[in-house]
């Protein structure tokens, strides 16, 4: 694909008015690039099937800076939904596509991320059937959002409900937490510093597969701890079944760099963002099972079991300290800020 | 994470854990200064692990929870002048009378959230034509940088900086605490990183004149039951000592090229301090020469007040008179949601620190 479109260096509002510019930079940056026959059609949807129960999911990416290390919001957006479908026990299919574009974005960083999205979407197996470009003025966005809408196919084995998690349920992760939240604080303005962190950011639909073609309903619950961390997603899990959750601080997957990161800047890897991380539930009886299966994968390499679910403290999370001591791990209340000394 | 994982050993606090209940022959009130210390005891689960003879009392050593009110409202103001603010991250979510800097954030205002106040001077450098005020909160720990700031400032000759002082001392609180007809305290942890700038001389009349143990302490769990049991053994001991248990950060003269910095641009003076009051000579204030950076001369803000939330008692807390979960308030109208008072909203702050981690809740 071209990195200027008939000249153009950057977007501009005449690229969102719906006329000939919106034609000719559709043409060259979504339709080429994503061609498949729903979107072809070139049609104001996409009318498509699937079978039986049908999982569907929705979210939006605003996340600053827009490239990042490990990846670019592209392909955060198509992750982020295909794994939002795929925590419900689903085979995602079919995604939509809806860019809010700021005037002045250039035609390269466009075209950046389009690139990503479609390679993101081949690696997921998910293809584009139909978007909107919009372009706001200079200051009313903040260069590019993204929302993206997934539909996918329920596995027929699955049954995902937290209302199937038992007392003694086993509590599996797959991998590293807080990766992708402290790759984009080391970016920040004003935060800046030194580190070789990289995003997570990945897609989590085939292994998520892969359990259920295992180990069916045996599978309780899947979740990907993004926003708020794994603290928040446990807490959540413990208030809506009204269970308790036990977490071992020795146990949690955080890699070395990680950990120093958030010792520095004061930050509790628990609360801090994940992108390529899930959550799975499962009875006691298949744990070492899941966690063979999981490690077999490059995406759960690292797959290990946190905690577990018990009938104290209903409601409750709460971490064994390193120190054998306890503390209540509560969700995230606002956003996670740094202290002061 | 080497020089940190060594003292979050399982083993090593169970030994110090030991011999604190070994020790101990009854109960012992002990203050820990500094809400760093608060944070670490709730959140390793320290508090439980203890004999119950030993009570810990979370002590006043919040920045974020003394700044008064009024403080804040300030910096609101300057935010709705259209200056730049920047501020440490937890000082942000604090209510003022009528909004937070984030809620003022929210409307408009330009708040940055920064770690360190050289970066609020790459700011100003940045932005010529506009005002940047730095909200310099916190105690003796983070006064070198904010001096080192203004000095920053005059060197470049930089006119559109200034800094909100908000300073307060350690060495007052205490004893303001002590002079309380009400304490009940029997020896205190230290604040470790105060007097890795400080040194320990201040600390020497206090312990004389009160007859009561400081056990200077670091804020890692095996920092904080080795402080802990130092001070149960002075106690029982019928001892009254400055010791050091940090000897790793702090030095007995403190760090005399940050003390030198400190001195150059500030001087002591009289403080407000949130839920406690006006303490006499228990922070810093810019010198005379400095004035030009001091942001209340400089936008005519020095006379603005505001009244606390009367169901608020963080004074008591903050005196260790009473606990958190004795508030009427406290989890109930008073969340870190919905905040009536600093201490609620600081991750540092002893009611805070209560709502998050404490074990206290598990049964309620």
């Amino acid at each position: 694909m071209d990195s200027t479109n008939k000249g153009y260096t950057s977007i501009n509002l005449g690229h969102g008015s719906g006329g000939l510019m919106t034609r000719e930079l559709l043409d060259s940056h979504i339709f080429k690039t994503f061609s498949n026959p729903y979107l072809d059609q070139k049609h104001d949807g996409a009318i498509f099937n699937i079978e039986g129960p049908i999982a569907v999911s929705t979210d939006s990416f605003v996340v600053s800076p827009i490239f990042f290390k490990g990846g670019n919001i592209g392909e955060l957006a198509i992750h982020g939904t295909v794994n939002d479908v795929a925590m419900c026990g689903a085979i995602p299919k079919f995604i939509t596509l809806s860019f809010i574009v700021e005037e002045g974005l250039s035609m390269t960083d466009f075209t950046t991320i389009v690139n990503s999205i479609k390679s993101a979407a081949d690696n997921s197996g998910v293809q584009v059937i139909t978007g909107d470009t919009k372009v706001v003025e200079r200051g009313k966005g903040d260069k590019i959002f993204i929302n993206t809408t997934g539909f996918g196919e329920v596995h027929p084995k699955a049954d995902i409900a937290a209302s199937n998690i038992r007392s003694g349920d086993k509590i599996i992760v797959n991998g590293y937490l807080a990766q992708h939240g402290m790759a984009i604080m080391s970016q920040r303005e004003g935060l800046e510093f030194e580190s070789t962190i990289v995003s997570d950011t990945t897609n989590l639909n085939f292994i998520v597969k892969d359990l259920l073609d295992a180990f069916g309903s045996k599978i309780h619950l899947l979740r990907d701890p993004t926003r708020g961390g794994l603290a928040s997603i446990l807490s959540e899990i413990a208030e809506d079944t009204e269970k308790g959750i036990q977490l071992k601080e020795t146990s949690l997957p955080i890699e070395k760099q990680v950990a120093a990161a958030c010792e520095i800047l004061g930050l509790d890897p628990l609360y801090v963002a994940n992108e390529g991380v899930f959550v799975v539930v499962v009875d006691k009886a298949i744990e070492a099972e899941v966690l063979a299966l999981m490690r077999k994968d490059s995406k759960g390499k690292y797959a290990t079991c946190v905690g577990e679910v018990t009938t104290e403290h209903p409601g409750k999370v709460v971490m064994q300290s390193a120190i054998g001591g306890k503390r209540i791990v509560s969700p995230l209340i606002g956003e996670q800020l740094p202290r002061i000394c | 994470m080497k020089y940190l994982n060594e003292y979050r050993n399982l083993e090593a606090t169970k030994g110090y854990l030991k011999l604190i209940a070994q020790t101990v022959t009854r109960p012992w009130q002990i203050m820990e200064i500094c809400g760093g210390q608060t944070h670490s005891l709730v959140r390793n689960g320290i508090l439980e692990l203890l004999p119950e003879e030993v009570q810990m009392i979370h002590g006043p050593g919040c920045p974020v929870c003394v700044t008064p009110l009024q403080l804040i409202d300030k910096a609101v103001a300057l935010l709705e002048q259209n200056v730049i603010v920047c501020s440490f991250g937890d000082m942000v979510r604090v209510p003022g009378s009528s909004k937070s800097l984030l809620e003022a954030k929210a409307i408009g205002g330009d708040l940055r959230i920064l770690y360190s106040p050289m970066e609020a001077i790459k700011i100003a450098r940045e932005n010529p034509d506009k005002e940047v005020v730095f909200f310099a909160v916190g105690f003796e720990t983070t006064a070198p940088a904010n001096a080192l700031s203004v000095l920053h400032a005059q060197k470049e000759g930089l006119t559109n900086y200034a800094i909100l002082v908000s300073h307060v001392l350690v060495p007052p609180a205490m004893e303001g605490i002590l002079e309380d007809k009400f304490c009940n305290i029997n020896a205190f942890l230290g604040a470790g990183h105060v007097c890795a700038i400080m040194g320990m001389h201040e600390y020497y009349p206090l312990a004389e004149k009160y007859k009561i143990p400081i056990v200077i302490t670091g804020f890692e769990p095996l920092d904080l039951v080795e402080g802990i049991y130092m001070s149960v053994k002075q106690l029982e001991e019928g001892r009254y000592e400055v010791e050091n248990q940090y000897a790793r950060v702090v030095k007995e003269a403190g760090n005399p090229e940050a003390k030198k910095i400190i001195d150059t641009v500030f001087e002591v003076g009289d403080r407000a301090w949130r839920g406690l009051g006006v303490i006499p000579k228990s922070g810093y204030v810019l010198k005379k020469a400095y004035q030009a950076y001091d942001a209340e001369v400089k936008f005519g803000i020095q006379a603005m007040t505001a009244p606390e939330n009367p169901d608020c008692i963080a004074g008591q807390i903050l005196k260790g008179i009473k606990k958190p979960n004795q508030c009427s308030q406290f989890g109930k109208i008073c969340t870190p949601a919905n905040p009536l008072g600093a201490p609620m909203v600081s991750s540092e702050g002893a009611c805070a620190a209560y709502y998050h981690y404490s074990n206290n809740l598990i049964s309620s």
